[in-house]
C-alpha cells in the first residue's frame, strides 16, 4: 500500500498540463463524476484527478511523475468491469485510455490485428470480418468493453472451451511500467524466450503495468454454426447431458445452461420460445465445416434424447439460431426486469458438481430470503448466479453480499474458484483469503513488487493485505457453514 | 506412483540453510536445453514424484504429479478416448510433464491446439523458501490472483520446482490424414498461411526439403471433404511422419552434429537469409536452422522477422543461448526470480547467465 502522495492536487495537475491537453486533465468533481465507478456501481470513489493521454510518451511521463511522487494510478478502459477493478483511488489518478482507440493494422495472411488498448472488443471482429476472420473471446460486454481491459481481466465469453480466453488469443503486449519504461512482452512468434511475462500480465487487473498496445490472433470464421436447444425436467439431468456431450468427443463452440428462473425471465423478455416448464435448459452450439457440424449436431440431438431431454430443437436458419441465443444473451436485462436490482456472481466449479451447487444455492436463497437465477457457462464451469435484491431496502445489499460470499465459498469447497472472468478487484478481495493461504498471497505481493516496487499501480485491488485475511478467515470460522452472518438477518 | 513432495521440500529447506544450489532434474531427457547446468550444484530429482492425482474425463482436466512420464499420462488419457492435443515431444521414455512445462515444449499441432502453457490450469510449486504453494486451479477459467502457473512456461525451473500440474485435455480426434506436395521455400510461407486462414480442420503444416506437409484432423467427413478440395497427395504413414517431428527424430534433427537453432517468428515473415538447412514448422511460426553461428549475429535476423532466436541443441552452451532481453525486462525478470527464489537456489544460470 502506498503512503500519502508527496504532491498536491494542484501541483500534479499543473505538471500534467505541461504536456497533456489541459481539457483532458480533469480536476472538477462534476466532470470526474462518471469515473467514480466501473460496471460494479455499488463501489464508488472520487479520484484526485482524471487524465486522458493520447500518446505512449505521455503515458510514460505521467507514470514517471506519479512514480516520483508516490501517486496511485488506476488505468481505465471502457469502465465495464464487474469487480470494481477500475474504481478510483481517492489519493490517485485515473488514467483513461479512451483516446487510444485505433485499430493500427490487420494482417489477413498472418491472421493478426495490432490494436490500441481502447479499441472495443466487437470492433475487432467487425473490422476483421471482411477477411473472413474474427477475434475469439467475446465477453457479454463486447459491444463496449476494450481490448486493454480484456487483457487486464483475461476476459472470456461463451466460446472459451473451444477457443480459449484472452491469454490464448494474444501474441504480444506493449506496456508502460510503473517506473515509466516502455517494454514489449511476447512477439510475433507464438512464444518467446524466458519466463512467460505475457501470461503474467494477462488478468493482472492493472496492477503490473499500463497496456498501450496489443497484438491479437484472429481466427477463420467457421463455415457453419448451429445450435441445439434441449429442455430437462431436472438440473441433474441437464448436468449429465453436458457430460454426455463432452464424453462423446464433441467440443461445442458454446455450451450454456439456464435454470428454471432464468428460462422464464429470458423467455418473457426475448420471446425465444424456450420450454417454460423446464427446470434446466441447454444451448449447445456446434461450429466448424459443414460436414463436421452436420455430423456433430445429429450426435448431440441423440445424446440429449438418450439422457432424458423433455424437448429438443435445432436451429434450421441463422435467424432461428440468433433467436435461440437472444434469450441467453438477454438473461441479465431480463432478470433486471423482474427485480429492482441484481448482483452478478462469477464463481467457477468442476462441472460434475453443478446439480449439488445449484441445490445448495436454493437452500441458501431461502435462508437469506433472496431470489437467485442462474446462467452457467456449462462448457467451462463458469457460474453466473444473479441474486435479486432491492437496493432501496435498508440492509438488503449487505445481505446480498453475504449470500454472494457464501456462494463463492461453496465454489471453492467443491474445487472451483471465486472468479472465472470478472476479476477480483475490490469486490472479491476478501474471498481471496478462502482460495489462497498467506504464503501464496505473500508470493503474489512479491510478484507485484517486482513490477511495481513502490506500489502505485491500482493499490488495494486484486490481492488483499495479509492482516485483513486473518481477520476474515477467523470471522468465517465462527460462522456456521453457508449460513448467513447474524448481522445479515438484521 | 508416489508423493515425495515432503522429501523435496526438506531438500530445498536444507539447501537454503546450507547455501547449496540445486539443479532440478526430472526424467533427465532435456539436459541439452538451456545453458550448461551450474557446476557444483546438487540435484533435486523430481522423477520419483509421480502419479495421476485426479482425472475426471468429463471435466477435460487431469491433475498429475510433475515427475510423471508423458507416456503414462497419454496412456491413461487414451483409455478414455482423450489426448494431449499440443503433442509434447518425448525425448526419451522418461520425459515428464513437469519438464515439458518448464521448457514449454509443444509439437506440430501447436498453432491450432495451443502450447503446453496454454493447457495449464494450475500448479503446485516449491519456491526457494521451501514453501509448497498452490496457484490456479482445476477449472478452465480462473482469474483469482496472478497467473503464476503459466509464468513457469519457459522459465526452465528458475522460479522453483513444479510439483503438480492441472491441465486441460481434449477428446482424441476421430480421423487424420496428411497431404504432401512439392513446393519451393519461397512460396511455402504464403501457401501455409493461406491454408491456415481457411475454416478447415487443419492441425499441422510444415516444410522440409522442397515438400510441404499439411495435416487435417477431426470429424472424418470434414477431413475427407477438405482433402478432396485441397491440392496434394495423401501421404502414407502420415502419423509416423508427424510423430518424428514431434519427438525430433526426423532426419533433419538427427543427422550430423551441427548446432540446432530455433527461430520463433511471425508466421509470414521472410525467412532469414542464412545458408544451411531449414525446417519450417507451425505454418511458418517456428523455423529450425542447423549451422554454426553466433547468437549475436542471429538476433537481428530474428528481430527482423518479428521474433526471437535461441540455441536449442548442441553448440557452445557456456555463453548465452536465449535471445537477449532489453534492460527493463531483464530487471523485471531478475526481480521476479528474486521474489520466488531470493537465495538463487534453483537452476542458477540455466536460462540466462544473469538469472
Amino acid at each position: 500500500m502506498t503512503a500519502k502522495p508527496k504532491i498536491s492536487k494542484v501541483d500534479l495537475a499543473e505538471q500534467l498540463r505541461a504536456f497533456v491537453d489541459a481539457d483532458f486533465v480533469i480536476t472538477d468533481d462534476e466532470t470526474m463524476k462518471p469515473y467514480e465507478c466501473d460496471g460494479m456501481s455499488m463501489y464508488c470513489e472520487m479520484p484526485l484527478l482524471v487524465v486522458l493521454p493520447e500518446t505512449v510518451t505521455q503515458v510514460q511521463r505521467i507514470m514517471r511523475i506519479c512514480h516520483e511522487h508516490g501517486v496511485p494510478v488506476v488505468a481505465r478502459g471502457a469502465g465495464t468491469g464487474l469487480s470494481a477493478g477500475a474504481m478510483p483511488n481517492k489519493e490517485g489518478v485515473v488514467l483513461s485510455l479512451a483516446k487510444f482507440n485505433r485499430i493500427l493494422n490487420i494482417d489477413p495472411l498472418a491472421r493478426t490485428a495490432s490494436l490500441q488498448p481502447g479499441v472495443r472488443n466487437l470492433a475487432i471482429s467487425e473490422e476483421a470480418a471482411q477477411y473472413g476472420l474474427y477475434y475469439g473471446p467475446d465477453p457479454s460486454s463486447q459491444i463496449a468493453c476494450t481490448i486493454g481491459g480484456n487483457v487486464a481481466e483475461n476476459s472470456g465469453g461463451v466460446h472459451c472451451l473451444k477457443y480459449g480466453l484472452t491469454v490464448h488469443n494474444i501474441l504480444k503486449v506493449e506496456m508502460v511500467t510503473a517506473e515509466g519504461d516502455v517494454v514489449t512482452v511476447g512477439s510475433d512468434g507464438l512464444d518467446s524466450c524466458g519466463m512467460d511475462l505475457l501470461a503474467l500480465m494477462t488478468g493482472s487487473e492493472g496492477l503490473l503495468g499500463i497496456v498501450t498496445e496489443v497484438k491479437v490472433k484472429l481466427l477463420p470464421k467457421p463455415e457453419v454454426a448451429q445450435v441445439v436447444m434441449a429442455g430437462f425436467d431436472s438440473v441433474q439431468k441437464a448436468g449429465d447431458a453436458v457430460g454426455g456431450i463432452i464424453s462423446h468427443g464433441i467440443i461445442p463452440g458454446g455450451l450454456e445452461m439456464m435454470d428454471g428462473h432464468a428460462i422464464v425471465a429470458a423467455d418473457d423478455f426475448a420471446g425465444a420460445g424456450y420450454p417454460r416448464e423446464a427446470k434446466a435448459l441447454l444451448l449447445c452450439e456446434v461450429d466448424g465445416t459443414e460436414e463436421e457440424v452436420h455430423e456433430h449436431i445429429a450426435e448431440a440431438e441423440d445424446v440429449f434424447r438418450k439422457l432424458g431431454a423433455t424437448s429438443v430443437r435445432t436451429s434450421q436458419s441463422e435467424e432461428e439460431r440468433a433467436l435461440l441465443w437472444l434469450g441467453r444473451k438477454s438473461a441479465f436485462p431480463a432478470v433486471g426486469r423482474i427485480s429492482p436490482d441484481y448482483y452478478c456472481m462469477d464463481g467457477t466449479i468442476p462441472r460434475r458438481h453443478i446439480a449439488q451447487v445449484l441445490t445448495e444455492m436454493e437452500t441458501m436463497s431461502e435462508a437469506f430470503g433472496l431470489r437467485v437465477a442462474n446462467v452457467f457457462h456449462a462448457g467451462d464451469g463458469n457460474l453466473h448466479p444473479l441474486i435479486l435484491f432491492d437496493a432501496n431496502v435498508p440492509g438488503e445489499f449487505e445481505r446480498t453480499e453475504a449470500f454472494g460470499a457464501s456462494i463463492l465459498k461453496l465454489c471453492v469447497e467443491v474445487g472451483g474458484c471465486i472468479t472465472g472472468e470478472h476479476g477480483v478487484g475490490v469486490e472479491k478481495i476478501r474471498q481471496m483469503a478462502i482460495q489462497f493461504n498467506d504464503q501464496e498471497l505473500e508470493q503474489f505481493h512479491a510478484v507485484k513488487a517486482a513490477f511495481d516496487p513502490t506500489g502505485i499501480l491500482n493499490p488495494g485491488k486484486g490481492v488483499p493485505a495479509l492482516k485483513f485475511c486473518q481477520e476474515y478467515r477467523s470471522l468465517e470460522y465462527k460462522q456456521h457453514k453457508h449460513e448467513p452472518a447474524e448481522a445479515a438477518h438484521g | 506412483m508416489a508423493d515425495i513432495s515432503q522429501q523435496l521440500q526438506e531438500q530445498v529447506l536444507q539447501a537454503r540453510a546450507s547455501g547449496e544450489k540445486l539443479n532440478i532434474v526430472g526424467g533427465g531427457t532435456k539436459a541439452f536445453i538451456g545453458r550448461e547446468p551450474a557446476p557444483g550444484a546438487g540435484t533435486l530429482n523430481t522423477s520419483g514424484h509421480t502419479g495421476i492425482v485426479d482425472y475426471h474425463p468429463v471435466e477435460l482436466v487431469m491433475t498429475v504429479r510433475a515427475g510423471t512420464p508423458l507416456s503414462d499420462i497419454e496412456a491413461a488419457l487414451a483409455e478414455e478416448g482423450q489426448a494431449l492435443h499440443f503433442e509434447p515431444p518425448h525425448f526419451g521414455p522418461g520425459s515428464t510433464i513437469g519438464g515439458t512445462l518448464a521448457c514449454n515444449l509443444s509439437g506440430p499441432a501447436r498453432p491450432w491446439a495451443g502450447s503446453m502453457r496454454d493447457q495449464v490450469l494450475g500448479i503446485r510449486l516449491l519456491n526457494g523458501k521451501g514453501e509448497h504453494l498452490r496457484f490456479g486451479g482445476e477449472v478452465m477459467k480462473n482469474v483469482a490472483g496472478y497467473d503464476v502457473s503459466r509464468l513457469q512456461a519457459g522459465a526452465l525451473g528458475t522460479l522453483g520446482a513444479i510439483t503438480e500440474i492441472s491441465l486441460k485435455v481434449m477428446p482424441s480426434l476421430a480421423a487424420s490424414l496428411t497431404l504432401i506436395q512439392d513446393m519451393a521455400a519461397d512460396d511455402v510461407l504464403h501457401y501455409m498461411n493461406r491454408r491456415a486462414a481457411e475454416p478447415k480442420p487443419i492441425t499441422a503444416a510444415c516444410w522440409f526439403d522442397g515438400k510441404v506437409y499439411i495435416r487435417l484432423s477431426g470429424a472424418k467427413t470434414a477431413v475427407e471433404a477438405t482433402a478432396e478440395k485441397w491440392s496434394g497427395e495423401v501421404m502414407e504413414q502420415g502419423d509416423a511422419f508427424w510423430r518424428s517431428i514431434q519427438d525430433m527424430q526426423h532426419e533433419f534433427f538427427t543427422n550430423g552434429d551441427a548446432p540446432l537453432w530455433r527461430f520463433s517468428v511471425g508466421s509470414t515473415a521472410a525467412n532469414p537469409t542464412l545458408a544451411g538447412d531449414w525446417f519450417i514448422d507451425w505454418a511458418g511460426a517456428q523455423r529450425w536452422y542447423r549451422g554454426i553461428a553466433e547468437l549475436g549475429d542471429m538476433e537481428p535476423l530474428a528481430r527482423a522477422a518479428g521474433g526471437q532466436v535461441s540455441l536449442f541443441r548442441g553448440g557452445d552452451r557456456s555463453g548465452e543461448v536465449m535471445h537477449s532481453q532489453p534492460d527493463a525486462l531483464k530487471t523485471i525478470q531478475q526481480r521476479v526470480k528474486n521474489s520466488f527464489d531470493p537465495d538463487g537456489i534453483f537452476n542458477p544460470g540455466r536460462l540466462y547467465s544473469w538469472l
